[in-house]
């Protein structure tokens, strides 16, 4: 059975080589400072305890002031699986250090990062549009993308459901 | 390209991006099942399965076992008729008129018609449910299955005899889009393509889930790591579905198919019968099943609302095609075309 | 009972069209008209002839790859599908042809009317029962061998004239292997023609029916290799990597449509039966089946022949795997052409005894026969293994079952296809 590594205990062993890398540390997750993070996930893939030399999912998600990046990673050999995130300071131009030297496997899946989010990944060797083509405006997996003033994406209440309105969203009508 | 010899290659993709990752942070999380059918729309419970058990995971729901072993059977059912169309049209790439391709389908077909029996489609089934499955297999459906499974087996027996010993396809596939298992390994490689070198890693020994834990079933792998060991693998893999449907079939117990949920995360609308709100706790969930292509996940990060904050598809095709530019740079056109074929992709998944 | 020498003896057609020759003559005619006429009357026989066996053949061949398929063919055009060919040749009449703009339009324009014509010239020579060869040619073998070659230049011309990079990949992958394949099919045949004396078609017909035995139990190996041989000139599969088409939509002829694209389709067709015909005269006895010539028309057996011949060549179609175009001259160059070679040799070595030493045919050809079928067998066998063929190393080899997680089972990279 595969263990979830506890987000605390990665922070542990990393905060043993990188005293200032780590920012937050929650059961799910290891927030990692950006300026380090191709040292800590060199880090992450070559130690013996961690051994994470297989790079599940890299993925984006748009926090409304920053955006997260999110890496999930395994160990073969020890089967267990962990996951860092690391954030962007600014939201209109992100700049993000690359992992593809370190895991190849993330070429294109931040290739998507960019083109959808608009995550620039510093770093990555051919740093495309893939599933849009060049010359497209906008990042459309964003939230604010293409809406009303005032509107985010989003669902605020279930089909049907009388009368709850979340704070903070649009006028989503099901 | 030099004469037949190709210098550069270039993947040119999102001819079939549909947005989905946006489009599902408008609709309910049962409203987005359907979605994961289209994703990969070969292997459509698996997909749908991935995505139910991450919001599982999310809500922390048990699925009862009824739902434990259905889910797997289907799983199981879907992975065959996926691999028939796989290493039949592999075949195809490798030149053979379609014949292979005519008599997988064929196999399929009767999968396919199993499925229809099941929940009324064949190929986007949409039959998983967060907390269990939509409904329950009709009387005639285990009979049913028991008479495929006398005679699939010699079936896939014959069909590794005359194409994994035939002298034309090994010669067109062997040596062709080799990859070491350091690299699998490093490309973030899964399922077939990352057994067909060497690596033994298949999620449903390393992370069980559904009914896996209960059943016996080898892993298949190949030893060199090029076209022709991933299409072993995949017929190999064929055979073992076929034995684990076979003691699914004895060990299915009775019993609900679908997870009481507490009322503190769901409230009915109105008519009892009427589809229950889901509103997971905040948080995040990543849950990954082996697919036929490899390890498909679902991320999910919920906000308390009834629609996902968002909501990543972990789409094995679109990895698996990393090293596609290292395999066919050197290679022949004709054998650009087995390199793809070998991956097995479904463009579905790698465009979204 | 012996073929009567009346012109209304059907069994052999060539009496009637010499009555008719007799009777323009003695209508007072120049001694050129009656050659004229009867050629153009057999022209247009055989012309007739091709076309609707092709037709019939669409069908044939789709049915019976639907069969092998598991599936059923086209049944919905007419009584159980027949009207099929049909079907498709209005369509192809039909449809616009396409001709892009930046074409070399005389070529493009030429290469489909150089295909078509020779194969149909090709069929002046052969024999389809006694009197019926439109032109008995003494070198009508190498009237085959050189027509043939002329679809080399129609293929080239078409993929050159298309302007489209994959059209030329399929007219280049086309001429090469036409080059290694012309090599073996000559050798193949000089083997018969060696120990036949003579490059008549119907004198190799007649040694076939003077001796009582088909040439294909003497030479085996050279009646393989020329099937072979055949099979990759017309760009049939297994060897159609110039119109393969999951790879490269349709090779040579991609730019064409319509009517055009009805002379390449015709144009393998007519080759194809060119090709069985001349399998069936050199190698299975032509039109004569051991006296019942005598009872059937001549014709309705060559016929036969020739279509169980073109049911092989579907059937190949429907099996086997399409070879990568350097493998296929690897298979001409190092392996064909050294196994003709030694046909060659022992074919001429059996010919300068018999012919020196003046032996009677009846005990001498078994065992021609027997040393034949025995050194083809072995040759096929050793110089396979030689080559790196059967070996253990490049067999079949099923997937590695294993209950290890994590285990790395990696072992390095088999060889190339050879």
């Amino acid at each position: 059975m595969t263990k979830f590594l506890d987000g605390q205990e990665i922070a542990h062993q990393i905060e043993q080589k990188f005293p200032q890398a780590v920012v937050d540390a929650q059961p799910e997750f290891a927030m990692i400072e950006a300026d380090k993070l191709i040292d800590v996930c060199t880090f992450l893939r070559d130690d013996d305890d961690l051994d994470f030399t297989f790079l599940n999912s890299l993925t984006a998600v748009d926090r409304l002031d920053t955006f997260e990046i999110v890496y999930h990673m395994t160990s073969m050999r020890l089967n267990h699986l962990g996951s860092i995130k690391t954030s962007t300071s600014e939201r209109e131009k992100p700049v993000v250090p690359s992992v593809t030297f370190v895991w190849p496997g993330a070429h294109l899946q931040e290739r998507e990062a960019y083109d959808l989010m608009g995550i620039v990944f510093d770093g990555h060797p051919d740093l495309r549009r893939i599933f849009l083509w060049e010359g497209f405006a906008g990042w459309p997996l964003r939230k604010d993308y293409l809406n009303m003033p005032g509107h985010m994406a989003g669902l605020e209440r279930f089909p049907g459901e009388p009368g709850k309105k979340l704070e903070g969203r649009g006028n989503v009508d099901a | 390209m030099d004469g037949e010899k190709v210098i550069d290659a270039e993947m040119i993709i999102g001819y079939l991006h549909r947005s989905m990752e946006k489009l599902a942070e408008e609709r309910t999380y049962t409203q987005n099942i359907p979605f994961t059918d289209r994703t990969d729309y070969l292997a459509a419970m698996t997909g749908n399965l991935a995505y139910v058990m991450a919001v599982e995971k999310l809500m922390e729901i048990d699925v009862p076992e009824r739902a434990h072993w259905l889910r797997t059977i289907m799983a199981e059912l879907q992975r065959f008729a996926s691999h028939c169309m796989a290493a039949g049209t592999f075949a195809n790439d490798c030149g053979t008129w379609q014949t292979p391709v005519m008599h997988m389908i064929r196999d399929r077909e009767k999968i396919l018609d199993l499925f229809e029996m099941a929940c009324g489609a064949r190929l986007t089934t949409n039959y998983m449910r967060i907390g269990g499955v939509s409904r329950d297999i009709p009387p005639e459906f285990l009979p049913a299955m028991a008479t495929l499974l006398k005679e699939l087996p010699d079936r896939v027996s014959e069909y590794e005899d005359l194409l994994l010993d035939n002298e034309i396809i090994i010669a067109r596939s062997r040596g062709i889009a080799v990859l070491t298992a350091e690299e699998a390994i490093a490309y973030s490689l899964s399922g077939p393509m990352l057994r067909g070198s060497g690596v033994a890693w298949d999620l449903r020994k390393a992370d069980p889930y559904a009914a896996y834990d209960k059943v016996e079933f080898d892993i298949a792998v190949g030893t060199n790591g090029d076209a022709y060991d991933r299409f072993a693998v995949r017929m190999a893999e064929m055979l073992q579905s076929l034995r684990i449907l076979e003691q699914c079939a004895d060990m299915i117990t009775e019993g609900p198919i679908h997870a009481r949920m507490s009322t503190s995360t769901v409230q009915p609308v109105g008519d009892p019968v009427a589809p229950l709100v889901i509103r997971p706790p905040e948080g995040e969930a990543y849950a990954r099943i082996e697919s036929p292509r490899g390890e498909l996940g679902f991320y999910i990060v919920s906000d308390g609302g009834p629609a996902p904050y968002r909501f990543h598809i972990r789409a094995p095709s679109f990895i698996n095609l990393t090293p596609l530019k290292k395999m066919t740079v050197g290679a022949t056109i004709a054998d650009a075309v087995v390199v793809l074929g070998s991956v097995d992709i479904v463009v579905g998944e790698v465009d979204r | 009972m012996p073929i009567l020498a009346e012109w209304y003896d059907f069994r052999d057609l060539g009496n009637a069209m010499g009555a008719l020759q007799d009777q323009i003559l003695d209508w007072g005619a120049p001694d050129w008209v009656p050659y004229v006429v009867s050629g153009i009357i057999a022209v247009v026989g055989i012309l007739l002839w091709l076309l609707v066996s092709q037709i019939i053949f669409i069908w044939i061949e789709r049915r019976v790859i639907g069969l092998m398929h598991n599936r059923i063919g086209p049944n919905r055009v007419g009584p159980m599908g027949l009207l099929q060919g049909v079907a498709d040749a209005i369509k192809l009449l039909l449809k616009e042809a396409v001709t892009a703009r930046a074409t070399d339009k005389i070529l493009f324009w030429a290469a489909p009317i150089a295909i078509f014509i020779p194969a149909m010239v090709v069929f002046a020579v052969i024999p389809f029962g006694e009197g019926m060869v439109l032109s008995d040619l003494n070198v009508g073998v190498l009237f085959f061998v050189a027509i043939g070659s002329i679809n080399t230049i129609a293929v080239f011309a078409a993929g050159w004239s298309s302007n489209n990079k994959f059209a030329l990949i399929g007219a280049m992958r086309q001429i090469a292997m036409l080059i290694s394949y012309e090599l073996v099919q000559v050798f193949a045949i000089l083997g018969v023609v060696i120990m036949v004396g003579s490059m008549r078609m119907q004198d190799l017909v007649g040694w076939q029916a003077d001796n009582d035995v088909w040439m294909f139990a003497i030479q085996p190996l050279a009646l393989v290799a020329f099937i072979i041989a055949g099979l990759v000139e017309v760009n049939r599969s297994p060897a159609d990597t110039s119109e393969a088409e999951s790879e490269l939509i349709a090779g040579f002829h991609t730019e064409y449509s319509g009517i055009k694209f009805g002379f390449f389709y015709a144009a393998e067709y007519f080759a194809t039966f060119a090709l069985c015909g001349v399998i069936v005269t050199l190698f299975l006895g032509g039109w004569t089946l051991w006296g019942v010539e005598e009872w059937v028309p001549g014709f309705l057996i060559f016929l036969t022949k020739l279509y169980a011949v073109f049911f092989i060549f579907i059937w190949a179609r429907g099996t086997l795997p399409r070879l990568r175009i350097d493998q296929l001259m690897t298979f001409s160059w190092k392996f064909l052409l050294e196994l003709m070679f030694v046909n060659i040799l022992v074919v001429g070595l059996e010919t300068l005894i018999w012919r020196e030493q003046g032996y009677d045919a009846a005990t001498v050809l078994p065992i021609f026969g027997v040393i034949n079928w025995v050194l083809a067998i072995g040759l096929v066998f050793l110089w396979a293994r030689m080559l790196g063929h059967g070996t253990p190393r490049t067999a079949g080899k099923r997937a590695t079952l294993t209950q290890e997680l994590g285990a790395i089972y990696y072992e390095g990279a088999g060889s190339p296809g050879a």
